[in-house]
């Protein structure tokens, strides 16, 4: 049985422009919406096969406002059972504020009696690109971390975590409990149905406070990189241009 | 007042970003001295002087046999301990990602990833997938953070330095030991490796169609010997594989020449290709992001334009 805490992070839904807020501090979303970030789709999927696989349970947890819950509302559409919001403001946080946070709940739910004896993560959050609050998080813990794995499976008190290195699809295998980060590619994310719609709806989620005082992320500002004007060069439109492409190919000494 | 930078190394010696992130340092005005983990390819010592490091600390025994994140931290650990340096710094790799997150959680201080450029205190780095840039404050000491991917260009010092080597075998607790990589599979060819090293990569994205779109792109990539790349959009259809994806969730390659088709130009994908010497879009929308950022661009359907780019290819071989 293993029951698996997995973390999201609400983020901006960027396309192709961003704008910032006035003050500089982030991202100006109202126009572009939120979403999950990337990663943590299939960390999310994870969570909710190795719970059915183990007999154990998923449990999503994030760090934000309370817009949030949106996001623990949809793994709870697709297979988590309970649902967990730190309610804070997220701006406010460093990525050493945020694993003190995780660590915090898991401590708690341990105190409950209900502990997670996997925590799950992305790599990266899609907007802060911080690379580190599982790390963090692991020696809050003080349990082994697997960095940046695509699939992860249970068994008999033992992680195996697959992801790829640099000379090769690399195996790792930790003992329980374990913190591990994943990226985006190794499993597919189900779709929610309608029932785990409907059940997510009814899911009460567990709001708390954070449990201390931030020190930040150290932003002093967001800026945009200056726009370089473009100075794209048309060969041509259609298959006339076909030649010119090729001339372009040749020049560049690509077609061997 | 030294920069430690964590070098990887290859079968090729020191990895181009590892090159970029020596460059980097050096531009600090600080010494730079070098940190080498476990077994070594021949030569790598020579091209560290190249780069201008003065003292290579090599970290060796028998826990460096296999990778783990928290066994490499607490090799470079026993580096900066033996340096006396206040910066640590690597290449924004997956692994330099890793290590160096490690090392600022064991020293309790914070970590900047993939900045660009360095002032004082004040570190300046690609959030967003680099569309943004945040500056940050950094001040605790050792300063640890890593260099984005072609942030700088790698360039040999003015004057190459024959760096002094010492050589660490820190006795490691079982804790850093637990966490390793217990077997590797050499990479098949379907891998994304293929498209991260490749000059040529030809790209398809929602203008492909479908999952049966990506004919043209594929003889074309064969025509040209390149790689495949596809935008975040067509592996979450499931219309091709996800090692095939070229963005901030897929690989970031760096050709001589891309050609996307049919990809608008995301943030997404952007991040992954912004590297791209030449950029040769077909899209049918001149208003694209992927256009307008391009080097050059062929407006259609790229249906269309694919197959007799192709054909062009082949004539003039043909013709030789």
């Amino acid at each position: 049985v293993t029951n698996v805490l997995v973390c999201v992070k609400r983020v901006p839904d960027v396309g192709s422009a961003v704008t910032l807020t006035p003050d500089a501090q982030g991202v100006d979303a109202r126009h572009v919406g939120f979403t999950t970030s990337a990663h943590e789709a299939c960390a999310v999927e994870l969570a909710v096969r190795i719970a059915a696989d183990t007999g154990g349970t998923a449990t999503v947890l994030t760090v934000g406002d309370g817009d949030a819950v949106e996001q623990l509302r949809t793994a709870l559409g697709v297979g988590c059972t309970a649902a967990t919001l730190v309610e804070t403001d997220p701006a406010a946080l460093g990525p050493v504020d945020v694993a003190r946070e995780i660590a915090a709940v898991v401590r708690s739910h341990e105190g409950d009696g209900r502990g997670h004896d996997l925590v799950l993560l992305g790599n990266d959050a899609a907007d802060s690109g911080d690379f580190q609050v599982g790390i963090r998080l692991a020696y809050l813990l003080e349990r082994p971390v697997v960095n940046g794995v695509k699939t992860v499976s249970v068994e008999g008190g033992t992680v195996t975590a697959v992801g790829d290195g640099p000379d090769g699809v690399e195996t790792f295998r930790v003992p329980l409990p374990a913190v591990v980060t994943v990226l985006e590619g190794g499993v597919e994310p189900r779709y929610p149905t309608i029932t785990g719609r409907m059940k997510a709806k009814k899911t009460p989620i567990e709001t708390r406070e954070p449990a201390g005082a931030p020190a930040g992320p150290g932003r002093v500002r967001l800026t945009l990189p200056p726009a370089q004007p473009s100075t794209v060069e048309i060969l041509g439109r259609g298959p006339e241009a076909a030649p010119a492409v090729v001339d372009l190919l040749e020049s560049l000494g690509v077609t061997r | 007042m030294t920069v430690l930078v964590f070098v990887e190394t290859g079968a090729g010696g020191v990895t181009e970003v590892s090159r970029e992130a020596l460059t980097f340092a050096r531009g600090t005005g600080a010494p730079v001295h070098a940190v080498l983990i476990g077994a070594q390819p021949d030569g790598v010592l020579a091209e560290l002087g190249a780069y201008g490091a003065e003292e290579v600390h090599h970290v060796t025994g028998s826990a460096f046999d296999a990778y783990g994140g928290a066994t490499w931290a607490a090799g470079l650990e026993a580096a900066l301990v033996a340096s006396g340096a206040d910066t640590v710094t690597a290449a924004g790799t997956p692994r330099g990602m890793e290590v160096l997150a490690h090392l600022a959680a064991r020293r309790d201080v914070a970590m900047a990833a993939n900045v660009v450029s360095a002032d004082g205190d004040i570190v300046t780095r690609q959030v967003v997938g680099g569309s943004v840039l945040e500056e940050m404050r950094l001040p605790q000491r050792p300063a640890v953070f890593t260099v984005a991917g072609h942030a700088v260009e790698a360039q040999p010092a003015a004057a190459p330095t024959t760096p002094a080597v010492t050589v660490l075998e820190p006795e490691l607790p079982p804790q850093d030991l637990v966490a390793r990589v217990v077997s590797t599979e050499p990479a098949g060819p379907d891998r994304s490796g293929a498209l991260t090293s490749a000059r040529v990569v030809v790209g398809a994205g929602r203008g492909a169609g479908g999952p049966n779109g990506f004919d043209g792109v594929v003889e074309l990539t064969e025509v040209l010997g390149g790689a495949l790349g596809v935008s975040r959009v067509v592996t979450s259809l499931g219309w091709r594989p996800h090692h095939e994806q070229v963005g901030q969730t897929g690989s970031r390659i760096a050709p001589e020449v891309y050609i996307p088709c049919g990809i608008s130009g995301a943030i997404q994908h952007w991040a992954g290709c912004a590297s791209s010497k030449t950029i040769v879009a077909i899209n049918t929308d001149d208003e694209a992001p992927m256009v307008t950022k391009a080097t050059y661009a062929v407006i259609g359907d790229m249906h269309e334009i694919v197959p007799a780019i192709t054909a062009e290819v082949r004539r003039r071989r043909r013709q030789g």
